[in-house]
């Protein structure tokens, strides 16, 4: 087997820079809806030490050193920039599996007459010139190699020009290059993990490629066996597999200003159901428990500090937006305390199987809304999160981050097109 | 691609994108609906001559993927029938010719001009009411975003 993966440059960044040139070669991120946390950094703001996932609030005294500037993220816009992308990809093979939304493998079994470093330099220039967005290709026999030839690729550390091709490397070119990676940036090696691992003082990737399969098995898990063999060049996942489904769901955000009252953090955690459950349906999947957490702001020690969550178990599972709403808000007024500045909360949906016959739960009016459900994330999907919700999500939203930073919907919206002069 | 995606269902890097997610059933424009039986004993006598309805999209945009739309402002370019508020069809997959109407990037600003090749560098013309033109040296960079392809102006 021989495939790609090709994978965009701080993808949502580069969406914005296409239609905002200014933005080119100056630091920038991305923030999260409503959270205020780093969720795409320019290179620029990478170098500065900015991490994924950093509070705004954290980053503010750097931003104002060095002028980092702050987007709001404008989903719309990434959502149709991915659509073209993919698309302008799919010119390069038939097998394509969009695994995220910058993210996609190709397949290239019957191209290797074709030089493919010059294929893979050929699809970055169309999707650069297409498009606008610079991407990175990885080339390689299984997709855990192909995942970690695009990330030598990206960082440099082998290929050239945003293109590595790992099946042009001898046996001993390969030993060198991995020796000096670490076992994190392996696909599908999480931090626990990672620090499992290296305490068996397996740190590179190297290391873990000559380790023994069938012991880290017993150890640990399938997956790792089959990382290892994927590692080894023996390819153990299909182009269009489809990975296993989620153990568990979370939502969480921090608020954008601090939440005092019951009714807000009502709205929040709504919401974050709304969210969760629509990711547990997609995945055709029911939970069984549902937990609900809340807590203040850790950073400020002088605060009166408060964290809880708790678990509220359902007699049968389901994947009903209403009926999971019902329980994570019968656990929030258990966890409540007046007096609080609260910074955070979340949800979990836990203890998830297939979805199967209609379920009744203790919390259900006896009424099956899987209908209700499908038509639900149906327009949501079409005209984005939210555009229906339950009642309890509210419509005042006081708790969420405005968005005061987004850019216009250069491609969705006729009244905020590009202006030329 | 086609007209089945669904616009919106945006995911983090990283994250995956729904395999199951249900697909809005909307039939595609031009496409003739002539999927469902016609009941025996009725032919439509039209069946015969059924031809995909005019399309504009069709008319206007030769690559999907790389054509994005802009507003004009200000009247640098009248000359070429390319009026204030008027909406512009640009396709990037297009390599810009000489003369070329073009979207360039000048000081980190869109700008429509006429691109044209001179032996000292590129002429990006304007053609309008005394609006002057750009110049741009061979040590200048210039960045082409997309080339136009139609103006539509509204009367
Ligand atoms: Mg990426």
């Amino acid at each position: 087997m021989t495939l790609a993966l090709v994978d965009g440059n701080n993808f949502y960044v580069s969406c914005e820079r296409v239609f905002n040139p200014k933005l080119e070669g100056k630091p920038v991120v991305v923030l999260s809806n409503n959270d205020g946390c780093a969720v795409a950094r320019s290179a620029e703001v990478k170098a500065l030490g900015v991490k994924m996932g950093e509070p705004w609030f954290k980053m503010r005294d750097l931003a104002k050193k060095h002028g980092i500037l702050a987007l709001s993220s404008n989903y719309a816009l990434y959502a149709d920039m991915s659509n073209r992308m993919m698309t302008v990809l799919r010119q390069f093979s038939p097998d394509q599996e969009v695994y995220s939304i910058d993210e996609c493998f190709l397949g290239l079994d019957g191209f290797q007459h074709l030089d493919l470093i010059e294929y893979g330099h050929a699809m970055r220039q169309r999707v650069r010139q297409w498009v606008g967005i610079p991407v990175c290709v990885g080339i390689a026999e299984t997709k855990t190699l192909a995942k970690l030839a695009n990330h030598c690729a990206k960082k440099n550390h082998a290929g050239k020009e945003g293109v590595c091709d790992l099946t042009r490397m001898t046996d001993t070119e390969r030993s060198a290059l991995f020796s000096n990676i670490g076992i994190r940036e392996i696909w599908g090696v999480g931090p626990r993990l990672t620090e499992q691992l290296v305490g068996r003082g397996i740190t590179n990737v190297e290391a873990l490629r000559n380790s023994d399969a069938k012991t880290l098995r017993r150890e640990f898990s399938v997956v790792l066996e089959r990382t290892i063999a994927e590692l080894n060049g023996i390819p153990c996942m299909d182009l269009e597999e489809v990975v296993p489904n989620k153990q568990q769901i979370m939502s969480s955000r921090s608020f954008g200003q601090y939440v005092y009252d019951l009714a807000p953090l009502q709205e929040a955690v709504a919401c974050y159901i709304a969210i969760a459950a629509e990711k547990l349906r997609s995945q055709g999947s029911v939970a069984g428990m549902v937990q609900v957490y809340v807590r203040t702001n850790p950073h400020k020690a002088d605060a009166p500090q408060y964290q809880r969550g708790l678990t509220v178990p359902l007699t049968e599972a389901s994947d009903d937006t209403l009926l999971l709403t019902r329980a994570a808000l019968w656990g929030l007024k258990k966890l409540y305390r007046p007096g609080y500045a609260y910074q955070k909360a979340g949800v979990a949906l836990l203890n998830l199987s297939a979805a199967g016959a209609p379920q009744m739960d203790l919390f259900s009016t006896a009424k099956d809304n899987s209908r209700v459900m499908a038509v639900m994330d149906r327009i949501n999907g079409m005209w984005g999160r939210g555009t229906l919700h339950s009642a309890a999500e509210g419509v005042r939203h006081d708790w969420h981050m405005k968005r005061e930073k987004v850019s216009p919907g250069y491609t969705t919206r006729w009244d905020q097109l590009p202006l030329v002069t | 691609m086609n007209g089945h995606q669904v616009p919106g269902c945006a995911t983090l890097p990283g994250e995956r994108l729904f395999a199951g997610l249900p697909q809005p059933c909307i039939p595609q424009p031009g496409i003739p609906m002539l999927a469902t039986p016609v009941p025996a004993g009725f032919p439509s006598p039209a069946a015969d001559f059924v031809e995909d309805r005019l399309s504009l999209d069709e008319h206007l945009i030769e690559h999907k993927e790389a054509t994005f739309f802009v507003r004009v402002t200000g009247n640098s370019m009248t000359g070429f029938g390319i009026h204030d508020g008027d909406l512009l069809v640009v396709d990037r997959a297009l390599h810009p010719a000489d003369r070329s109407v073009v979207i360039a990037v000048v000081d980190g600003e869109f700008t429509v001009k006429q691109l044209c090749r001179i032996p000292t560098g590129v002429l990006l013309r304007a053609n309008g009411n005394g609006h002057s033109d750009i110049f741009v040296g061979p040590d200048q960079e210039l960045t082409v975003w997309g080339v136009v392809r139609w103006s539509i102006h509204s009367i």
